[in-house]
């Protein structure tokens, strides 16, 4: 990756951003292109850094449980259930089991809303917009039974150190219940939307390719690397919260079609089959739940002077729906930590847009980007406005160009 | 594939850092009803030794990095390399962290990108966050700070290269005076003392 130049003869330069050409948030691409083909990527994030681990080692421990909840709108309880994980593991707090369901079941409920965010996201993209809002459909009701549990559709506040804020109570399982089967009953007709259309094939198929050995190389995490047959899963490979307990396996692409080909597609059928394997997950918790109280410490003020005596470093960490996030933390007997630092699973995944959009068109760049589910404001952590004065394409204009490839496709 | 347990691991990468070795400790940790254990390997050495001991433990099984973190410790900068072997086989990955602390005269590493290519992100962050100067790094730009970010000023550092007073907006200041903080609140321990 060098910087690229602006040239005024053939190959050419375009910028897309930093108004972001998939979601909604910021990143700076810089193409060369070649007619319609993509020669080099290049890309430049930080448009949304705020400073949260800046800001995080000038607070209390507590307070930063909110702060790093923050950091994703989407991954609510990833950031504080990753950084929770590790203050444990400092202060040598025992989460009792329960408390560790329960994390696990709002985790999961997580992940189903956020693949189905996705879905609808790349549904769009591709310009079938009938699908998006089918799936945004559904994940409206996850989103209720979040805020059923939790008390809030989206920063749930229900990780604290030590364990959880809120019970699930057994009324409260019949409704779970109720939610499970209703995505259970769409989850064929969503799967057999995205999966048997021949649209959706004909733009996904060996589109944004990531080979195996890339997916090895550039550390990609969660159904990214997943999709190109890297074997990477924080819930299977490293036990912790009620994951421990459960015999689970990574999802990969060929579980469904027999072969792994690391392409958009691939990483479509990674998300579906994820959803279906999230529902029995949630199930075998509810079913062996064990009793227990669900904070360790329920007094703050008790918690955080036992965390003003805490010394030593250790590693939190989640699946998150877009792969493993960490936080690295060292106490050193001060109210805050001594050092902070956030790996959100984007972070990770970033590189792995290079090799996925070189050689193909420009109308393909929103599916690729989109491909990874990047969330920009998790990796992003200072505020600045970027002005990048050169042939900038905007968003819809780059909408508007993967929506008439599928047309032509469709055409014929 | 045979499988090391931690202190193999330790015994081998020990053997490949040689005498630039300088202390490592073992940790588990668990959760769950089963008590199943995840576990992990904390190695400290020095500078000299970090490529060997990666390129020791490549050999063992490629590793997944999921970040190199940096810690300003007051007269030196820590970094510690995070990796992770055997995933992908249930419960059996460990994490195996290389922590390597340099003098803030010397603030210089080799590259492992050619290595592990997806360093690349991390290694710039560092540059840019804490003023590390990767060596024969690839592509040296800067990756969250903005082109216009001052020169010299590392938002990670805790030292008078940290981000100034004067570079941080009070949100109180915009007109909600009861906003404001008590006198000291919000500052760390050394900002405190003075």
């Amino acid at each position: 990756m060098k910087t690229l130049e602006i040239k005024k003869t053939a190959p050419y330069t375009t910028q897309i951003g930093p108004a972001h050409p998939a979601l909604k948030e910021p990143v700076m691409f810089t193409f060369e292109l070649e007619g319609e083909r993509i020669r080099k990527a290049d890309f430049a994030p930080g448009k949304a850094h705020r400073g949260i681990e800046w800001m995080g080692l000038r607070r209390n421990c507590v307070q930063i449980v909110y702060l790093a909840e923050r950091i994703c709108g989407i991954c609510g309880i990833t950031h504080s259930l990753s950084f929770c994980r590790a203050i444990e593991q400092v202060a040598q707090i025992q989460v009792s089991n329960r408390a560790h369901y329960i994390r696990t079941i709002v985790g999961e409920l997580e992940r189903i809303h956020s693949h189905l965010l996705w879905a609808g996201v790349a549904a769009h993209e591709l310009g079938f917009d009938s699908a998006f809002y089918l799936a945004w459909r559904v994940r409206e009701n996850v989103m209720d039974l979040l805020e059923y549990l939790t008390g809030n559709r989206v920063h749930y506040a229900i990780i604290q150190i030590g364990g959880v804020r809120r019970d699930i109570t057994p009324d409260m399982v019949p409704k779970i219940e109720e939610s499970l089967k209703f995505f259970e009953g769409v989850y064929g007709k969503l799967a057999s939307i995205f999966l048997d259309d021949t649209t959706i094939q004909m733009r996904c198929r060996d589109c944004g390719v990531l080979t195996p050995e890339e997916a090895l190389k550039l550390c990609p995490v969660g159904p990214t690397a997943r999709a190109s047959g890297v074997r990477k899963d924080v819930r299977v490979d490293h036990p912790y919260a009620a994951y421990a307990d459960l015999e689970l396996q990574p999802v990969t692409p060929d579980q469904l079609t027999g072969e792994i080909r690391g392409d958009v597609y691939d990483r479509i059928i990674v998300r579906l089959l994820e959803v279906k394997q999230s529902i029995g997950i949630i199930r075998q918790c509810l079913a062996q739940m064990p009793d227990g109280p669900i904070l360790a410490v329920p007094k703050m003020a008790l918690l955080l002077a036992q965390l003003k005596k805490a010394e030593g470093e250790a590693v939190g960490r989640h699946e998150a729906p877009r792969g493993e996030v960490m936080h690295y933390v060292r106490m050193g007997k001060q109210e805050s930590p001594v050092a902070w630092k956030v790996k959100a699973s984007s972070y990770s995944n970033y590189m792995s847009w290079v090799p996925m959009l070189e050689g193909e068109q420009v109308a393909d760049i929103p599916i690729i980007v989109a491909s990874i589910d990047p969330c920009i404001s998790c990796t992003d952590r200072v505020t600045i406005v970027g002005d990048q004065g050169a042939q900038v394409w905007t968003k819809e204009e780059l909408h508007r160009l993967s929506v008439e490839k599928t047309r032509q496709l469709q055409l014929g | 594939m045979k499988m090391l347990a931690p202190q193999e691991i330790v015994d081998v990468l020990k053997e490949a850092a040689g005498d630039a070795f300088k202390e490592a400790r073992c940790t588990e940790w668990a959760e769950g009803v089963k008590g199943n254990k995840s576990r992990q390997v904390w190695i400290r050495l020095d500078r000299k030794a970090l490529r060997p001991a990666l390129k020791r433990l490549i050999e063992i099984h490629f590793p997944h990095l999921g970040v190199i973190s940096c810690t300003d410790l007051g007269e030196e900068v820590e970094l510690l390399y995070h990796l992770f072997v055997y995933y992908g086989v249930p419960h059996s990955e460990i994490m195996v962290t290389l922590a390597v602390s340099l003098p803030k005269t010397d603030l210089s590493i080799p590259t492992i990108t050619d290595l592990i290519p997806g360093a690349l992100v991390s290694e710039r962050e560092k540059q840019e966050m804490m003023g590390i100067r990767v060596e024969n790094i690839p592509d040296g730009r800067r990756m969250f700070l903005p082109d216009d970010f001052p020169e010299g000023v590392y938002p990670w550092r805790k030292d008078a290269t940290g981000i100034p007073s004067d570079m941080v907006k009070e949100l109180w200041t915009t007109g909600r005076e009861n906003l404001k903080p008590p006198e000291g609140a919000g500052a760390t321990e050394e900002e405190k003392k003075e």
